[in-house]
């Protein structure tokens, strides 16, 4: 009969929650760039040229239409062969970025076209600039609408980096992986590690939950 | 002497491929046996049934796929099997694909609408009747788009078996990259070969969504 012994796990649990921490900052600026790639590029293929459209949607479908691990295999092994040759961190942080801005330009792009025709017509006759409508008129009302999803899509991002310890970025996994060589205790280590990963997919589905209640008090039909 | 990458490197990789999509098909079998029980169980009458449908898609939903392979694979020793990553990918896998397809086709099951079940009632069926014949089939038209949908997530969740050391696409093209050195071909044909798998598949899954919003619209 197999015996568990945490003992070695919990004596290093310092270093996973270094790792933890890691993978927290790694979410969080992946999702705040990639948020801007998103705006962009749904921007970009809302009322952007036919040849800017068209090169947002192969670089949406693509990412799409690929797994995440041979995105980070190719922007960390691939890419020095024509750029430049990024840390483990980077790589994985441009990744990332890569990964969640498709999915965010679906994502806001379907916020966007759910506002009615008539108010951006309201506020060309209002007077305002094409920066101004799509900032308050736009903008404000679609990331209400599509915030569910983004937040959803922001778990799954941060669930997503635990594949980047494969590349040796210094993760919660990969504070994982190294407790696993240097333990043995393979079982005990990876269901420590994944229960603080669930720890933080339900914490950050709390956060975003009473932030979701704090900012749009107002009530979502016209 | 480094090997170079040629047409034979090619064709070792395209065949891997095969790997891929066999560990996707088994996988989607079984969490589609998986995935009914737990659609059935999170809309059951029984609430022991409804919180355990709920905790096993929490805890699936809200773990990474890799850390789950990681588990099933060391956890395999723990019950005294032997470690095998073919037997581990699959396992894991399938037991993701339930979670998610369960969640999925109970928000299928629930978006018939309830009149239905009230007109199966009256006339006199049973669960499993009005179930079989009543609710599923409506259920099911509704599910095809968002299912098509996941097999893509779960063609590239694949990927992962290959940290755990199961030669599919992805591992046969870090072995070869290892072997050549040309990680822009290599990683390249890889991520071609996944594309040309997905595409077809989100393109069908969107084709059907749009099909289907334009149906109910009227």
């Amino acid at each position: 009969m197999y015996e568990f012994n945490f003992t070695p796990v919990l004596a290093s649990l310092d270093q996973l929650l270094v790792g933890a921490w890691l993978t927290v900052r790694l979410s969080c600026a992946a999702m705040l760039i990639g948020l801007v790639v998103s705006i962009t590029c749904a921007w970009g293929k809302t009322s952007g040229p036919a040849m800017l459209r068209a090169v947002i949607d192969g670089y949406i479908e693509i990412i799409r239409n690929t797994p995440f691990l041979v995105q980070i295999f190719f922007i960390y092994f691939a890419m020095p062969s024509f750029g430049p040759k990024l840390s483990p961190n980077s790589a994985a942080l441009l990744a990332l970025v890569v990964n969640f801005g498709a999915y965010g330009t679906e994502i806001i792009r379907a916020g966007i076209e759910s506002i009615h025709k008539g108010q951006v017509e309201a506020g060309w006759a209002l007077g305002l600039s094409r920066v101004q409508i799509f900032r308050y008129i736009v903008m404000k009302p679609a990331l209400r609408t599509v915030y569910p999803a983004l937040t959803s899509q922001f778990i799954y991002l941060m669930l997503n980096t635990s594949v980047v310890s494969v590349i040796s970025a210094d993760d919660l996994a990969a504070a994982g992986n190294d407790l696993q060589s240097a333990t043995f205790a393979s079982f005990e280590v990876y269901i420590t590690v994944t229960l603080i990963y669930l720890a933080l997919s339900v914490g950050f589905s709390a956060l975003f939950y009473a932030v979701e209640k704090m900012a749009f008090k107002y009530p979502l039909s016209r | 002497m480094i090997r170079v990458f040629g047409w034979n490197e090619f064709l070792v990789i395209v065949v891997a491929a095969q790997w891929t999509i066999a560990l996707s098909a088994i996988a989607f079998a079984g969490g589609s046996i998986g995935g009914l029980l737990i659609a059935l169980m999170r809309v059951s009458q029984v609430r022991a049934f409804r919180l355990f449908a709920t905790g096993f898609i929490r805890v699936f939903q809200g773990t990474p796929l890799l850390m789950q392979l990681f588990l099933v694979f060391f956890g395999m020793n723990i019950f005294g099997f032997a470690i095998n990553p073919w037997v581990a990918a699959t396992i894991a896998l399938a037991l993701h694909a339930s979670a998610f397809l369960g969640e999925i086709w109970r928000g299928c099951i629930e978006a018939v609408p309830k009149g239905q079940r009230e007109a199966a009632t009256a006339l006199g069926l049973r669960y499993y009747h009005s179930m079989r014949h009543v609710i599923l089939p409506q259920a099911t038209r509704i599910a095809v788009a968002p299912t098509v949908g996941f097999l893509v997530q779960l063609i590239k969740g694949t990927s992962l078996a290959s940290i755990i050391g199961f030669t599919e696409l992805t591992r046969q093209g870090q072995i070869i990259n290892n072997a050549t050195f040309s990680p822009f071909l290599v990683f390249g044909t890889v991520a071609a070969i996944y594309f040309l798998l997905c595409w077809p598949l989100s393109l069908v899954a969107r084709r059907m969504e749009t099909r289907f919003s334009r149906a109910t619209a009227r």
